[in-house]
């Protein structure tokens, strides 16, 4: 196994896992974030110079080996946030290693699953149908510039091909319904934990907020206006959540 | 030379609009449109054009298994190919095949292959696809990043509970067996001839012609646009310094013959058409799961057969374009036959399979189709590549080459022959 990780900012440690529609790697959302934290923004295993996929089986290897990387890191524990599929995975470490998660901030993330309010195959759907349920306004400015491919031919192939390969190994663990026993094992999550959620969230209805609600002890809900791709849409916002949710207030007994 | 007839048994009653009107003729393809009545029928039609095959003079039966869709009604095959067997008795049951990833556990397609080989008197010939991305990864649900490591400890396990004399545990990621026991067997040994059906993914050349095993490439394409892909398998074969042996490889095309070329237009454009416009109508997000193909594929330039980029490929297609391109090879006799030749000599393949049924085409023309072929084509394709041993062909189905020339005719022409004994019994 061998991560690559980005990292920038300056204050306590954060741990960010993306999800599969992440093309930026440091998006506005993490620059924000690196005014108040540390940030440490790993690649999936699979994805851009992460290595070692074919090593692990299911999402418990996978949830280990970010155990172990937070050990290279020397971080003992550190707040874990993720979003969709870094969600899932956030919350996974958090369940299968407790003592690893100070807290927990879980934007729209997959991991549970009900047959009558089926989430998007977001692993597979084409890009025209996949823009409809990530974003509120697919017309919007950054819903746009994320669609937009390069235009030469080689480096267009490229964006493929690495899209194809990011989808792949991240699909691997959610094959072919994201639901891996989350739900079994989410009481044994002891952090406090924050479930972002967008209104408009066609992809993965905001319904999923009040079943990750019931299955982990210390969780609160926040719904806010925007979609799916919620940390992308309202980088601002969700970075003043997060750091408000985690930054205990001042004089207050805390969460 | 040896020519089966291929039969991929389609749904002929989609409606005219459906391209449009419908997203995929695959793994969504609304029940709405399936009139049951319809599709009791269409089993014994197809059967009958089979069974007809057998009667013309084609060496070999070849049916295939598909999921959920109305391109191909055959979820098993293997029920196809045990109704042959009881009527049928000389032509190879070419079954192309089972798709080992989604039996569970694998050994299950080791026992009906047995027994498929047993009832045919050992004509069985073993097919082992990966199986379609709409098939496998959307169908039956099975993970795109594992599918081929999935499939490979399926082959190894049904090639050890074929061959290995004794009990024996299997330990695998996929599969745990204590206790792996075989019975009945196959009664080829020390095991029907194994056939790989290909899309064109690189590594499937390799892991083929290492084993010794048939490459067919199943293209809707054409020889042609074909050329690409088997010239990657003759490389490959050279490359490991085996010999070149043309009944190493099989090709799948179509084929329509008609009294003269202008009747073939007249005869058979509009099956065609069905089959191109509509059974092949595959919606772009079920096309290729992510992780179908290896990262050593797709840099290659390799791209699904069916989705957005095929869609594109055939939206332009007329009568001409389709035989000028090779799709359909197609046209009188003579102008068939000059073409095959031609197909045959530039792929290098000893096993050639047509497909003759095609799309919409309605039982009489479909046995007019074959019997043309049969009588018009086949004749005159039997004595290429002399001198070539088929170590391919299954032990039980009659080999014209083996017998000599006229072996084949003079089967036909006796008719079905009540099931005997085991024939072809080196072993």
């Amino acid at each position: 196994m061998r991560f690559r990780v980005l990292e920038g900012g300056r204050g306590p440690d954060l741990l960010w896992l993306h999800s599969f529609h992440d093309r930026d790697a440091w998006p506005p959302v993490l620059e924000r974030l690196a005014a108040r934290f540390t940030v440490h923004a790993p690649f999936h295993p699979g994805v851009r110079g992460s290595e070692g996929v074919e090593h692990l089986d299911d999402v418990v290897d996978l949830a280990l080996a970010y155990d172990e990387l937070l050990g290279a890191l020397e971080l003992a524990a550190a707040p874990l946030v993720g979003h969709a599929f870094g969600g899932m995975m956030a919350a996974e470490l958090a369940a299968l290693c407790p003592h690893r998660a100070t807290g927990l901030v879980l934007i729209s993330p997959l991991g549970m699953w009900m047959d009558d309010k089926p989430q998007a195959d977001l692993v597979t759907l084409p890009p025209r149908d996949l823009a409809r349920v990530l974003w509120k306004d697919p017309e919007s400015e950054v819903a746009r510039r994320w669609a937009t491919l390069p235009e030469s031919e080689a480096e267009n192939v490229a964006a493929q091909i690495e899209q194809i390969q990011r989808l792949s190994a991240m699909g691997k663990f959610v094959w072919p319904i994201p639901d891996k026993g989350l739900g079994r094992r989410a009481h044994r999550v002891s952090a406090p934990t924050l479930l972002l959620w967008g209104e408009e969230d066609t992809a993965n209805p905001v319904v999923y907020a009040e079943r990750f609600a019931a299955a982990i002890p210390r969780a609160t809900v926040e719904r806010r206006p925007g979609g799916h791709m919620l940390h992308l849409e309202a980088p601002d916002a969700v970075a003043e959540s997060i750091a408000r949710f985690l930054t205990p207030a001042p004089g207050g007994a805390g969460r | 030379m040896k020519i089966c007839y291929f039969h991929l048994m389609p749904y002929r009653f989609l409606p005219g609009n459906f391209e449009n009107d419908f997203r995929s003729v695959w793994v969504d393809v609304p029940d709405s449109l399936q009139d049951r009545g319809k599709v009791a029928g269409l089993y014994h039609e197809f059967l009958d054009e089979l069974e007809h095959a057998e009667r013309m003079g084609f060496d070999g039966l070849c049916v295939n298994e598909h999921h959920q869709n109305a391109y191909g009604l055959m979820p098993s095959p293997n029920l196809m190919a045990a109704a042959l067997s009881r009527r049928t008795s000389r032509a190879a049951l070419v079954v192309l095949g089972n798709s080992l990833a989604l039996y569970n556990p694998p050994v299950r397609v080791a026992e009906e292959f047995a027994m498929l080989d047993l009832l045919s008197n050992g004509r069985l010939v073993a097919g082992f696809p990966v199986g379609t991305s709409m098939d496998t990864n959307f169908a039956y649900g099975v993970n795109p990043a594992t599918l081929r490591e999935r499939y490979h400890e399926a082959h190894d396990l049904v090639m050890q509970a074929w061959t290995r004399p004794d009990m024996f545990s299997f330990n695998g990621k996929y599969t745990q067996l204590r206790y792996v026991n075989l019975w009945p067997r196959p009664l080829q040994r020390p095991h029907p001839p194994v056939w790989i059906p290909g899309g064109g993914s690189l590594e499937t050349w390799e892991w083929t012609a290492q084993r010794d095993y048939v490459y067919c490439y199943l293209s809707y394409y054409g020889y042609k646009r074909g050329k690409a892909t088997m010239d990657g398998f003759w490389q490959t074969i050279e490359t490991l310094g085996a010999d070149d042996n043309p009944f190493r490889a099989g090709f799948l095309q179509l084929v329509c013959v008609s009294e003269t070329d202008a009747q073939a237009e007249r005869d058979y454009f509009e099956h065609v058409h069905y089959f191109y416009q509509r059974c092949l109508h595959v919606w772009e997000g079920f096309a290729e799961a992510p992780g179908y193909r290896t990262l050593k594929t797709l840099q290659a330039g390799v791209r699904p057969q069916v989705g957005d980029l095929g869609r594109k490929i055939r939206q332009s297609l007329d009568w001409r374009k389709y035989v000028d391109e090779g799709y359909v090879i197609a046209g009188s006799p003579a102008t068939v036959r000059e073409q095959l030749t031609d197909c045959i000599r530039t792929l290098r393949v000893g096993h050639l399979m047509v497909l003759l049924q095609i799309g919409s085409m309605p039982r009489e023309l479909a046995m007019k189709n074959t019997e043309l072929f049969g009588k018009e084509v086949l004749p005159h394709l039997r004595d290429l590549w002399p001198g070539y041993e088929d170590r391919w062909w299954p032990q039980g189905a009659v080999d014209p080459a083996a017998n000599g020339p006229g072996a084949a005719a003079t089967a036909a022409k006796a008719g079905p022959a009540p099931v005997a004994g085991p024939r072809g019994t080196a072993r």
